[in-house]
């Protein structure tokens, strides 16, 4: 078979363009839901609704942890002494540099929401154990202080704070 | 290489088949006419050895999946169905569970032979590449594999893993929400990995059949590196590489089995028989023995954009090797001081296995240390120079002047 070959435009031409053009808007559009058909789903969405936790069961120096979007929420009631730790540290030197002020809610100093997920790679770190008496990461050893703040090892940042606000004095939504 | 095939079949239905499909040529000028070096030694079996493994592996996971289920409420209850009540399941699950052990053990002697005698060289530079492919997606399925058992290792694993994503600036929470399908690991998760896994293995399979492909095409290397010259320096693949194969296939099932019905528990981990529980990590976790230099490397490094990058360019600088070695020299056999870093690299990736399996504390993180910036020099330091400086042994003229000299 041999193909002729002109210096002008001829319909194949145009058929080769037309076609290929096609084909690539085509495999291109198949691609979207191929890619998006693996993000959470709707049903995975809804159960990510905000969640309501009541305070008051939680005694001073608890941590209790409870879930949101399948992420563990750790609700720590700190003592005076763990807010003193945490707010007499120098924020400049911190790996991550943010006051106590910025961890917690006005006014609610005592009440530390974070999410319960090492920044590291990903595990759930011991409460009440470490240098700091804050967490401690089981896999790869990052310590955490009073106000969640990564102070020692591999972990880049402290611990993200969920989304959350009072609902009352000792009402919390998360979400 | 291979030449032209001289098959002809005796009957005349494969007179007629072989007309319309030629197969059985094909049979004949790959596995039987097939021209071998004459002095391969038993490190050049792991190949078939690999090939056997592969299928071994599909086989009975292919049977697995028919009493496995999917499902994070039922998933470890399916195994532990399979381990107690399917006929033959714990015989099932054993041949797998360990048989990707001994898979990763045949491919670490392949690469270790590969890098040994320079069989990655010039003109096996696509061959060794295809090989590191295929040694990636054994990587990517043994991880899945391993989450679907969906203990408590299982679930930690595939957090962790999984969470090497979000190093990526910008972009790597968005990605890794993506691969969870969820806001952590979870059903979907457990979902697609099965189904991942059940794919990969032919993905495999296909890679391979570039892999013998390519090794045809350049030919095998041999323990002296030097090209086959004459018909005096090969043997027939059947009978002498057959049997060769054969035989040491049937001494390594024997180490296999004794895996699998003596102490198939041990290259495992007690906690992954705790069911999956995303509240609790596990005191210690720690991947399976064939993942552990990498995870000794990851640790090493204190920084986590930095240690995911050691993590996969530890991998991927093995696709490069072909041009970061410039000696013209294959064989370590003639290059003194070559074997000596190799030997030294290979120290160097044992030992990183044995601190992966450690608490990442004190001496255990100054020597993870050590061993992997020395796992890095070998390739991009002493490769690079020992092609120019190296003082090399002279090389003999062909393959069959010392074997036919040494039996004068």
């Amino acid at each position: 078979m041999t193909t002729v070959s002109s210096a002008e435009h001829t319909r194949r031409d145009f058929l080769y363009i037309a076609t290929g053009a096609v084909g690539a808007v085509g495999a291109a559009a198949i691609l979207v839901p191929l890619i998006a058909q693996m993000n959470p789903d709707a049903s995975t969405i809804a159960a990510g609704a905000p969640v309501e936790v009541d305070l008051a069961p939680i005694a001073d120096g608890q941590i209790i942890k409870v879930f949101w979007r399948s992420k563990p929420i750790f609700i720590f009631h700190r003592t005076k002494k763990e807010i003193e730790e945490a707010q007499k540290v120098n924020v400049a030197d911190l790996p991550d540099p943010e006051p106590d002020s910025a961890r917690v809610k006005p006014g609610h100093d005592q009440w530390l929401v974070v999410i319960g997920i090492c920044t590291h790679l990903g595990c759930i770190p011991l409460a009440h154990q470490g240098e700091y008496d804050g967490w401690f990461c089981p896999c790869h050893g990052s310590q955490y202080d009073t106000a969640g703040r990564i102070r020692k090892g591999p972990a880049p940042k402290n611990l993200f704070l969920p989304p959350y606000k009072f609902v009352s004095d000792t009402k919390i939504q998360i979400g | 290489m291979s030449g032209h095939s001289t098959y002809q079949p005796q009957s005349k239905f494969l007179q007629w088949f072989e007309k319309r499909l030629p197969v059985g040529g094909l049979i004949h000028s790959s596995f039987v006419a097939y021209p071998t070096p004459r002095n391969l030694n038993y490190l050049w079996t792991f190949g078939g050895i690999l090939a056997f493994m592969l299928g071994v592996q599909i086989v009975t996971g292919v049977v697995l999946a028919m009493h496995y289920i999917p499902h994070v409420d039922f998933a470890f209850r399916s195994v532990e169905n399979i381990m107690r009540d399917v006929n033959f399941g714990w015989l099932l699950r054993y041949l797998h569970a360990n048989g990707a052990s001994m898979f990763f053990l045949a491919v670490y002697i392949h690469m270790f032979r590969g890098i040994y005698y320079g069989s990655y060289k010039e003109p096996r530079e696509v061959l060794w590449i295809l090989g590191v492919i295929i040694y990636l997606l054994m990587m990517a399925t043994g991880f899945m594999g391993y989450v679907l058992v969906w203990g408590q290792m299982s679930f930690w694993a595939a957090t962790v893993i999984t969470n090497l994503f979000s190093a990526i600036p910008g972009v790597g929470d968005a990605i890794v929400t993506w691969l969870w399908g969820g806001y952590a690991v979870g059903n979907p998760t457990l979902n697609r990995f099965y189904s991942l896994h059940y794919l990969l293995p032919f993905v495999i399979a296909g890679v391979v059949v570039l892999h013998i492909w390519a090794l045809h095409v350049a030919g095998q290397n041999n323990p002296t590196g030097i090209e086959t010259k004459s018909g005096k320096d090969t043997v027939p693949f059947t009978p002498y590489a057959t049997i060769k194969d054969g035989f040491f296939l049937a001494v390594f099932c024997i180490l296999y089995a004794w895996f699998v019905f003596y102490i198939p528990n041990f290259l495992g981990h007690a906690d992954n028989y705790i069911p999956a529980n995303p509240a609790v990590t596990p005191a210690e976790i720690v991947p399976e023995w064939y993942y552990l230099p990498f995870y000794a490397i990851l640790r090493s490094i204190p920084d986590k954009l930095m240690g995911v990058i050691a993590l996969f360019s530890s991998i991927i600088i093995l696709a490069f090797l072909p041009w970061l070695d410039t000696s013209r020299i294959r064989s370590a056999r003639y290059r003194p001081l070559f074997k000596q870093f190799f030997w030294l690299w290979v120290i160097a990736c044992i030992g990183l296995g044995w601190l992966g399996s450690k608490q990442p504390e004190g001496i255990y993180v100054i020597m993870s240390r050590v061993f992997t910036a020395y796992y890095f020099a070998f390739f991009l330091i002493v490769m690079p120079l020992l092609g120019i400086f190296e003082k090399t042994k002279p090389v003999p003229s062909s393959i069959s002047d010392p074997v036919l000299a040494a039996k004068a």
